[in-house]
């Protein structure tokens, strides 16, 4: 008997690999090949081989814009200013959502009385429907709502929460932070409590101030959790669509429509359906996210490297 | 032995379970789909009717209609006769009835309504369904307030301006929360956007931007500045999303509201005797006075398998029977020329639903021609959406009312251009 390796056959990775490749291909890679080609076809037939090669002209009519700086001058403006609420929506949402999360996280990992009560109860709107929780808010904040009829017994004026953009568009933001936070929130709750104890420990011992130890040892110890949280609050932040697609359909004006609000209505909500056109503008809004996910990733490489 | 007789007695049960499926296989049938679940009973009546047919129902929501039975179309899937939520962009789909039915029966009562199920072709003598009721776009008013306010209904006549001075007259002097409301929906703009001369579709087929359209754009815009409408509806929603507030009627919270006929069920089981409400006659405009048609359009599709007994049902559906005893069961316009002429009987309807119908009814002959064509124009989705959008950019002062019109043209264009390809 040899002490040697035995050489395992060179299809035996591949034969492991291939129900999970075919799955891939199937599920992912093919809709991506099906959505490219879209993007180069037109009409409003749904079976590709109905469809006429069009070129890029969906691309074209997309791009179309006399100054990218407004909107008002581009072809599709709707698209741009889509876009352009994301480019607020994504960093704000995103920051609240990881800083209130973090929050929360470092209060409900303290040993405080009804600690599993807070943690379900800041975790419950998670397990929401997500069109369950905007009809929520929209009661909450229409008009005649419950907000603006506590405002009148307190003889406050009434006030249109949803009407201005401003404030549509920052409720917009709590919305759909309130909904997802408790999702993060578990996830920085279990880095917190991967840090050995005797780290805080020693600091106690060295009478570090509570916020020495949170900059010092907290955050530097938590930041690979942190990453995968920044990364998969981002790619939600972007896809956003449901809660705000009830809470204000994407208004008032378009204060807060979003991309694939945009996608969706190109593609489905308008007769005759431009499957061409939301297709050009979902591989564009794919093309964002694959910048985003290839920056973070090599900031966790800096991460990881540090 | 009784595994034998056991064996035998499955064996038996299989083969006539095979032959019940067998037979029921062969049995002609077809799927309806509608919004009111009453279509259950029209089934039924049509299969007592005709032994040895089934038909199918499947009550379906008015969104699924909108949204689902496009795609299924196109696929080559989907019901065999449906309602339509959408006249005009489906008549690719349609099945041409005229080898099933009496096509001059068709003609000579819903006369009006064919042409827009032909998608206006000018060519085509297609009979491609049928309307048994009518939905029209129409204002409500809250009677009660207008006397509690000792101000006069404005009468048949009085135009839209006439109309928002009195509603904010009464809302002033009884307190009332809002003057007017108008649902979030291009179609109900449609009736405004005539009533001042806007065409909305050329000779060409292309959507027509004139002084008509800008103007009522103008009076909308200035009555959400004034505080005539709330901006709740159409300034605090963007996108094609439909919104109403006809709560706000129902609750005596708005003087005039601007919806449709669909809510008078609603409307006299809600609010019964509460307050006194009526269906006024059509606002008016400098050009006429003019009301949206809808309703649900029936019709068959060619994918079907059994074209004959789809023709069959809908022939049953037009019969003036079953449209009396459809409008029976549940209040609403006739459109069939026989009906209109006749009148139709309403046991058990209260008075204030008996003389809304009629005031409906009394409107139908006055549908100016460019309601209709509006109604059947295969972009009219298209061109209600970008209304809805860009009047409430105008709105939220995202964009001039010049700006917004040149913007509802692209997106027509755009889709005209798109479905060409």
């Amino acid at each position: 008997m040899s002490g040697g390796t035995q050489r395992v056959p060179r299809w035996i990775p591949w034969a492991f690999l291939a129900p999970n490749l075919a799955i891939i291909a199937l599920f992912s890679l093919a809709p991506v090949a099906i959505n490219v080609l879209y993007s180069v076809t037109g009409s409003d037939n749904l079976y590709p081989s109905e469809r006429p090669f069009v070129g890029l002209d969906n691309y074209r009519t997309l791009l179309d814009c006399e100054s990218y700086l407004d909107p008002s001058s581009c072809s599709r403006d709707l698209f741009w200013r889509a876009l352009g609420n994301a480019l607020v929506f994504v960093p704000t949402q995103v920051l609240a959502m990881i800083g209130v999360a973090l929050l929360t996280a470092v209060a409900l990992n303290r040993d405080i009385r009804a600690r599993g009560f807070f943690r379900g109860v800041f975790f419950f709107p998670v397990m929401l429907s997500p069109v369950v929780v905007a009809m929520t808010w929209v009661w909450l904040l229409q008009r005649d709502g419950a907000v603006n009829g506590i405002l009148g017994s307190l003889g406050f004026l009434k006030v249109s929460w949803l009407a201005d953009p401003t404030r549509a568009f920052r409720w917009s933001v709590f919305v759909t932070v309130w909904a997802h936070m408790g999702f993060y929130m578990v996830i920085l709750l279990a880095g917190l409590q991967s840090i050995p104890a005797d780290l805080y420990e020693a600091a106690k011992m060295d009478r570090a101030s509570p916020w020495r130890v949170f900059t010092r040892i907290t955050l530097p110890l938590l930041k690979p959790v942190l990453l995968v949280v920044f990364i998969l609050a981002t790619i939600r932040s972007v896809q956003t669509f449901d809660e705000i697609y009830i809470l204000t359909g994407g208004g008032p004006g378009s204060a807060t429509k979003m991309m694939v609000h945009y996608i969706y209505e190109t593609g489905f909500a308008v007769q005759p359906r431009n499957y061409g056109l939301a297709a050009a503008a979902s591989l564009l809004l794919g093309a964002v996210l694959l910048l985003f996910t290839a920056l973070q990733m090599r900031l966790a490489r800096g991460g990881r490297d540090a | 032995m009784n595994g034998i007789a056991r064996a035998a007695a499955r064996c038996a049960a299989f083969a006539l379970a095979a032959a019940a499926t067998t037979l029921a296989a062969a049995v002609p049938q077809i799927t309806f789909e509608h919004f009111n679940p009453e279509g259950a009973l029209v089934a039924a009546k049509f299969m007592r009717e005709n032994p040895g047919t089934r038909v199918n129902f499947r009550q379906v929501s008015f969104q699924s209609l909108l949204e689902s039975l496009p795609v299924q179309l196109a696929s080559g899937q989907g019901p065999d006769v449906s309602m339509l939520a959408d006249w005009g962009s489906l008549t690719k789909y349609y099945l041409d009835l005229r080898p099933y039915v009496d096509a001059r029966y068709f003609e000579r009562e819903f006369g009006a309504i064919l042409p827009a199920l032909r998608g206006n072709d000018p060519g085509s003598k297609a009979i491609n369904g049928l309307l048994g009721t009518l939905t029209l776009n129409g204002a409500f008013v809250n009677v009660t307030l207008f006397q509690q306010a000792g101000i006069a209904l404005p009468g048949p006549g009085a135009t839209w301006d006439d109309w928002a001075e009195a509603s904010r007259r009464v809302a002033r002097a009884t307190r009332t929360e809002m003057p007017m409301e108008m649902d979030r929906s291009g179609h109900r703009f449609a009736s405004l956007a005539i009533s001042y001369g806007a065409k909305l579709v050329g000779e060409d087929g292309s959507f027509v931007v004139d002084e008509g359209l800008k103007t009522a754009i103008r009076k909308f815009v200035a009555w959400h500045r004034d505080g005539t409408m709330p901006m709740d509806l159409w300034g605090a929603v963007g996108g094609a999303t439909h919104r109403d507030n006809f709560a706000d009627f129902m609750n005596g919270k708005v003087v005039f509201y601007f919806g449709g006929s669909w809510s008078l069920n609603n409307l006299d089981t809600e609010v019964g005797d509460l307050f006194e409400w009526a269906v006024v006659d059509a606002p008016c405009g400098t050009s006429s006075c003019a009301l949206m048609p809808g309703g649900g359009a029936i019709a068959a599709f060619r994918h079907t398998r059994e074209p004959a007994l789809a023709g069959r049902f809908l022939a049953f559906l037009a019969r003036e029977d079953n449209m009396r005893e459809a409008i029976a069961r549940r209040p609403a316009i006739p459109v069939s020329t026989r009906l209109l002429a006749t009148g139709v009987e309403l046991p058990g309807a209260s008075e204030p639903m008996r003389a809304a119908i009629a005031t409906f009814t009394r409107q139908v002959p006055k549908i100016p021609k460019e309601a209709y064509v509006f109604q059947g124009w295969r972009y009219q989705r298209a061109a209600l959406n970008s209304m809805t959008t860009r009047i409430s950019q105008v709105l939220t002062n995202e964009l001039t009312v010049e700006r917004a019109v040149a913007f509802m043209k692209k997106d027509v264009d755009l889709a005209i251009q798109a479905s060409k390809r």
